[in-house]
C-alpha cells in the first residue's frame, strides 16, 4: 500500500491514478500517524512552498514525514514535495523538512527563457539509481515549476536538466527519491518511475 | 532544453467529438476519450478538450468524460469552453484535467482570472483568446482585436494588451487563437503568435490553421511559440503524431521523442 501525502497542494489523486493504472494499491491522507506508519510514501505537491510548509506543521505532517524518512520508509518526494524535502526554499524565505541539506532557489533567466519551466524537457541521468532504473538517455519528462533543486552534496544528484542553466531534476538520500518534474503525466516513460518507486527496497 | 510541444485540441459536444469549422458547422468524429488515448500512446505531448455544449445535461456529460480521460491518459491536458467561475474550473481539476482554460468569461471579468490563479496557482490558469486581424486604430493599435462567441462578437479591445493584463492577473500561459486562420488548414497567423509571444514571457500555444507539417514549422520558428495545436490534422487522419514530430525533429526542432513501446 502506498500512502499519497495530502496537504491542500495541488491534486493528490492524479498521483493515484497513475499508481492505479499500474495496479498498485494506494491511499490519500492528511493524517500524520497514518504518514509516519505508512509502508511506502509519495509526498506530491503543486503550490507554493510557505503556505504549503504551514499547512504540513499545521498538520503535523512535516515531524510524521522526518520520522518516516528516518525510518528508513522509502518515500518519493514529487515537485514541490522535491522541493519541500530540502532545508530551505527562496520561495516566501521558509524553512523546509531538512530530509536533504540544500536551498530550493528561483530561476532567474533572461527572455526569451520563460518562468514558469513548463513543458517537457530532457533528463540526464548523472548517477544509475534503482528507481530511474534503464532511463533512457535524454527523455524527456514534463516539468512545471519556477524554483528548482540546489542540493548541498552533489553526491546525491541522480539527474540534471538544462534550463538557462543545468539543475537537478532527480536527487537521492538513503530511502528518499525527490524528483522535480512529474512522473504522473509524463507518459509510459513516468508510469515505468513509479512502478520501479513501488517496488524499490532501499 | 525545454521542447516544442504538439498539442491536440478535441472539441466535445455532449460528450462526443466534433471538428469545428470556421466555429459554425460542426460534425461529430467520434469518441473523446478513445481519441485521447490513441494520441497518448502515440507521443501527443498534450491535450486540449474544449467543450461546445450548450445545455446544462452537457456539462455533467463533460466532467464524466474528464475522468475518464484522467484514468488512462497520463500527459497533462486541459479543459475549456464556457467556464465562468472558479468553482467550474474547480470542477475540471478535480475530475482529472491539469490546466483549466478559461475564455470569454475572462474577457467579460478579467478578475477571474486572479481569483482563479490564487486558488489553484498560476500554472493551472490558460487564458485561451479568439482574435480576429482588424483595422489598427488608437483603441488597437496592434490590429489584432479580442473576439468573443467564435468571432461573433468584436470587443474593442487590443489581444497584445489582453495578453499582458492577463500576464499581470496571473495566468499561466496563453492560447491564441486565429479566428481567421481557423478551419482554413493554409497556417496559423504567424504574425499574430509572435506579437503575443513578444508581448509577455508566459508560454504561447498557437491555434487555427495548422493543415501542413510546414506550417507548425514555421509557427513554432518564425512564430516563436512555445506549442502548436493542431486538430483536424489528426482527427482526420491526414497526418500522424509520429510523422509530424519527426518532421519537426528533422528540421532540428527540439521536440520529444514518441515513447518506446507500451510494456
Amino acid at each position: 500500500m502506498i500512502t499519497i501525502v495530502d496537504y491542500d497542494a495541488g491534486n493528490p489523486t492524479s498521483v493515484g491514478r497513475a499508481l492505479a493504472s499500474l495496479g498498485q494499491r494506494y491511499q490519500i491522507t492528511p493524517d500524520a500517524d497514518v504518514v509516519s506508519r505508512a509502508e511506502r510514501i509519495v509526498f506530491p505537491g503543486v503550490g507554493h512552498a510557505r503556505s504549503t510548509m504551514a499547512v504540513l506543521r499545521e498538520r503535523g505532517l512535516d515531524e510524521a514525514l522526518q520520522q518516516a524518512f528516518g525510518r528508513g520508509t522509502p518515500i518519493l518526494g514529487v515537485c514541490v514535495g522535491a522541493q519541500l524535502s530540502l532545508s530551505h526554499s527562496e520561495e516566501g524565505d521558509t524553512p523546509c523538512l531538512g530530509l536533504v541539506p540544500g536551498e530550493v532557489r528561483r530561476f532567474r533567466l533572461d527572455p526569451p527563457l520563460k518562468v514558469p519551466h513548463m513543458g517537457w524537457n530532457r533528463v540526464r541521468v548523472e548517477r544509475p539509481h534503482p528507481v530511474l532504473g534503464a532511463l533512457p538517455e535524454d527523455q524527456e519528462l514534463y516539468f512545471v515549476h519556477s524554483f528548482y533543486l540546489a542540493p548541498t552534496d552533489e553526491a546525491c544528484v541522480l539527474a540534471t536538466t538544462e534550463h538557462g542553466h543545468r539543475f537537478t531534476s532527480a536527487l537521492s538520500r538513503d530511502n528518499l527519491v525527490a524528483v522535480q518534474f512529474h512522473p504522473e503525466k509524463s507518459g509510459p516513460v513516468g508510469l515505468q518511475l513509479l512502478d520501479r518507486f513501488a517496488a524499490w527496497s532501499p | 532544453m525545454l521542447t516544442k510541444r504538439v498539442i491536440s485540441c478535441l472539441d466535445v459536444r455532449d460528450g462526443k467529438l466534433a471538428k469545428s469549422v470556421k466555429f459554425v458547422d460542426t460534425k461529430d468524429i467520434g469518441d473523446p476519450v478513445e481519441k485521447a488515448r490513441e494520441y497518448y500512446e502515440a507521443g501527443l505531448d498534450e491535450l486540449v478538450f474544449y467543450d461546445i455544449t450548450a445545455s446544462h445535461e452537457g456539462r455533467g456529460i463533460m466532467l464524466e468524460v474528464v475522468r475518464r480521460v484522467a484514468e488512462q491518459v497520463f500527459i497533462p491536458f486541459s479543459v475549456g469552453g464556457g467556464l465562468a467561475s472558479v468553482s467550474d474550473g474547480g470542477a475540471v481539476l478535480d475530475a482529472g484535467a491539469e490546466k483549466v482554460n478559461y475564455n470569454s468569461a475572462a474577457v467579460k471579468r478579467p478578475e477571474l482570472i486572479a481569483e482563479a490563479s490564487r486558488a489553484f496557482g498560476a500554472q493551472c490558469v490558460v487564458l485561451s483568446m479568439d482574435v480576429a486581424r482588424s483595422r489598427a486604430t488608437e483603441a488597437l493599435p496592434s490590429g489584432f482585436e479580442v473576439v468573443i462567441h467564435g468571432g461573433r462578437r468584436r470587443m474593442g479591445i487590443d489581444a497584445l494588451a489582453w495578453a499582458r493584463r492577463a500576464e499581470d492577473l496571473g495566468a499561466g500561459e496563453i492560447v491564441v487563437n486565429s479566428i481567421d486562420a481557423d478551419g482554413t488548414k493554409t497556417g496559423y497567423d504567424v504574425e499574430l503568435t509572435r506579437s503575443i509571444s513578444r508581448a509577455v514571457n508566459l508560454p504561447v500555444i498557437a491555434s487555427g490553421g495548422g493543415g501542413e507539417n510546414e506550417h507548425l514549422y514555421e509557427v513554432l520558428t518564425a512564430g516563436e511559440a512555445d506549442a502548436a495545436l493542431v486538430a483536424s490534422m489528426l482527427h482526420y487522419g491526414t497526418h500522424t503524431v509520429a510523422g509530424i514530430k519527426s518532421y519537426l525533429t528533422q528540421r532540428g526542432l527540439p521536440i520529444r521523442k514518441p515513447p518506446a513501446r507500451l510494456s
